[in-house]
């Protein structure tokens, strides 16, 4: 019981064949797509990445580049093989490779849905790499004269104006570390060593944040000192208050940045994935209908094409019989290469008896 | 005696003909590309006119639309013709016009060339209106609470931050102007009441800018305030800080921006008039060379083609002379009306 039997004239067959090689070339199209975009999300992450404990998020692109390769060259392979399909003289070139590439881009595709899937669940694990990357980066904000920490002030303070955030989860996050270096404090003064007295760590923490929180579309000129006590500004009231810095917080403002990118590039994968599977059924006809016309031997006649010949758990249950047989050792019985004497003379006098038999 | 003449049998025709077309569809791309370079101009200018006072000149702009509109209907006329020269019947209907045509494309070319020398010096009149614009702009920059006026602070910032500019010349622009609104000062404290009295204008001016003129590649947490006063920051001298604010002017940001863009945009209208002067070219050998067949329905036999019938000098007088008869038309015939006057 065939599984999606199909049946093709002549005519059918080669106007399928066509249609299939201009298919196959718009996925070599889609593949080139696919590869743009892993290309695109690699840059996008690499911009930021200093903001990232850890670039494990970077396998999502690279998943997306290398199934893209993969797609320009399949499909570009399947559509010479469907150009020379609709000739059965043609097809016979090809009829042994035609197997193993269905079974190819049957999992090639499957490789398609796991990318689209990778980049739809990757919001918790980049949610804590932010959080942890900020809080470092925020941490060494001031170390402006370490090597290897000397740029991240800059980095820092571009991140907080293109994103329009401020802080990790919101601007106080500023008031529990110390971002002015000690080379521009004044030890000597009353007041510096009296703050950094009152602190268990001896940090000097104050209630302060860098001027990159600053938003442009307050009112009143930024301000950015004594933020705990608004009556020490002149009409500091709530609204000045709400807003005269950037209120939200820079993991949220960047998660939802790569969450955009990422559901975007995700939904584009699955339309590519469902054109994919379609161009598969199209191909997998094609064999069938092909082999069965060879087996018929009439290149001009009908032909039948399924994706199964038999039904799913009949399939099944023989390939599982191919993997288990794989694993044995040569079965001395069924093999007649092998030279067993005993074996062959029984079966000759045998034969000889069958022969007479008959004759009689 | 013809300029530049050159045989032309019956393939060689079909070459030419053939060649001019498709460089006549490239020349219609060109057009597309005149077209869109003056639509991007006037919306960057659109983008910062209040930055400008809404004073800037869209002159340019329109002229490069404009010119792309007639690059674009003059080279699809013109691909026609040479597709159509192939077959006599078909040319015999444009040739009466073919003439005022290509001098009509001379024309375009000029003016085209004319076009892209303009695009080189209106960099000019674009610098004065860009420093009387950001004057004015810093002005009005505390003014968020009048209408009209209220977008200048964060255009401003936002222009300051993206150009890494501040100020019109240099930072010290901020010095001059009040950018602080009188909503926000406390005229009770003495330090207000007293800067404020020690102005002439009872301005309250002060050593500080905005923070939008910050520079993120500072080691050190950005100085706005008292910037001139060594003694008010620690380890600090105001004249060697090199890294704390943009040093950059607006102005000059600007112009270098705007002025890329005319630059670029010049040179490529100078590539375009090469092009159209090589189709132009192309279709008066086409032109000529089916003009000089002996025989018009004899397509197999040999023609001239040329540039100019006659030489640049006596093409030059004649045309002079023609334009003096023009000019004269009026007079000859009323002399021979007062001379038909007088016999009867």
């Amino acid at each position: 019981m065939s599984v999606g039997k199909v049946t093709f004239t002549k005519v059918e067959r080669e106007k399928l064949a066509e249609v299939l090689w201009l298919l196959n070339w718009i996925s070599v199209v889609t593949g080139a797509i696919l590869l743009g975009m892993g290309l695109f999300l690699k840059m996008e992450i690499q911009k930021w990445q200093e903001v990232m404990s850890e670039q494990g998020v970077l396998y999502v692109p690279h998943m997306l580049i290398t199934t893209g390769l993969a797609a320009c060259g399949i499909n570009f392979l399947g559509g010479k093989i469907c150009l020379d399909c609709a000739d059965t003289n043609k097809f016979l070139r090809w009829k042994l490779v035609m197997m193993p590439y269905v079974i190819c881009t049957f999992f090639f595709t499957a490789c398609i849905l796991a990318g689209a899937l990778m980049c739809y669940n990757i919001r918790s694990e980049l949610e804590e790499s932010l959080f942890l990357g900020l809080r470092y980066s925020m941490l060494y904000y001031k170390d402006t004269d370490t090597p290897g920490r000397c740029y991240l002030k800059r980095m820092l303070d571009l991140l907080q104006i293109h994103f329009q955030c401020c802080g990790n989860t919101g601007y106080k996050d500023w008031f529990q570390i110390q971002w002015i270096s000690y080379r521009y404090l004044d030890l000597r003064s009353m007041a510096v060593v009296d703050r950094l007295r009152n602190n268990v760590e001896g940090k000097f923490l104050m209630d302060s944040v860098p001027f990159s929180c600053c938003s442009p579309l307050s009112p009143r000129p930024c301000i950015q000192q004594q933020l705990n006590r608004p009556l020490a500004h002149f009409n500091f009231d709530q609204q000045s208050q709400h807003l005269n810095l950037w209120r939200k917080g820079c993991r949220q403002a960047l998660l939802d940045h790569y969450t955009i990118i990422m559901q975007s590039i995700s939904l584009i994968v699955l339309l590519i994935w469902l054109f994919e599977l379609l161009v598969l059924t199209g191909v997998r006809y094609l064999q069938t209908a092909m082999e069965n016309v060879i087996r018929v031997g009439d290149p001009e006649s009908e032909s039948e094409g399924w994706i199964l010949e038999n039904s799913l758990a009949e399939t099944a249950r023989s390939n599982f019989n191919i993997i288990k047989n794989l694993g044995k050792c040569y079965q001395v019985d069924n093999d007649p290469n092998i030279n067993v004497p005993a074996m062959i003379a029984e079966q000759e006098i045998h034969s000889e008896q069958v022969q007479v038999q008959r004759t009689s | 005696m013809a300029l530049m003449v050159v045989k032309f049998d019956l393939k060689k025709r079909v070459k030419l003909a053939q060649t001019v077309w498709f460089m006549y569809w490239f020349a219609v791309l060109a057009g597309i590309l005149v077209l869109s370079l003056g639509l991007f101009f006037k919306i960057e200018l659109r983008k910062r006119s209040e930055l400008m006072d809404n004073n800037e000149s869209h002159f340019l702009p329109n002229l490069l639309i404009l010119m792309g509109l007639i690059a674009c209907g003059i080279n699809a006329f013109g691909g026609k013709v040479c597709y159509d020269s192939l077959d006599p019947v078909k040319f015999a209907k444009w040739k009466p016009m073919l003439k005022y045509f290509l001098v009509f494309c001379v024309c375009f070319n000029g003016l085209l060339l004319l076009t892209s020398l303009l695009c080189f010096l209106m960099r000019i009149p674009l610098q004065f209106t860009l420093a009387e614009g950001i004057k004015n702009g810093m002005r009005y920059y505390k003014d968020t609470d009048t209408p009209g006026r209220c977008y200048m602070k964060r255009t401003l910032d936002l222009m300051q931050m993206e150009f890494r500019c501040c100020g019109n010349d240099n930072f010290r622009d901020w010095f001059e102007i009040q950018w602080v609104s009188n909503r926000y000062l406390d005229f009770s404290a003495k330090e207000v009441k007293d800067r404020i009295g020690s102005n002439v204008d009872g301005q309250y001016l002060m050593d500080g800018v905005p923070f939008s003129c910050c520079n993120p590649s500072s080691p050190r947490p950005c100085i706005q305030y008292q910037m001139t006063n060594n003694s008010a920051h620690y380890s600090y001298d105001h004249y060697t800080e090199e890294l704390n604010v943009w040093k950059k002017g607006c102005r000059d940001a600007l112009l270098s921006y705007y002025g890329g863009i005319m630059n670029t945009i010049g040179a490529l209208v100078v590539l375009v008039t090469m092009l159209e002067v090589a189709v132009t070219v192309g279709l008066q050998y086409v032109n000529s060379s089916l003009s000089t067949l002996a025989n018009p329905e004899e397509v197999e036999s040999e023609s001239e083609g040329y540039l100019l019938e006659k030489t640049v000098k006596e093409t030059f007088t004649d045309i002079m002379a023609k334009m003096k008869a023009m000019g004269k038309g009026g007079k000859v015939e009323e002399g021979g009306e007062e001379a038909v006057a007088t016999v009867s």
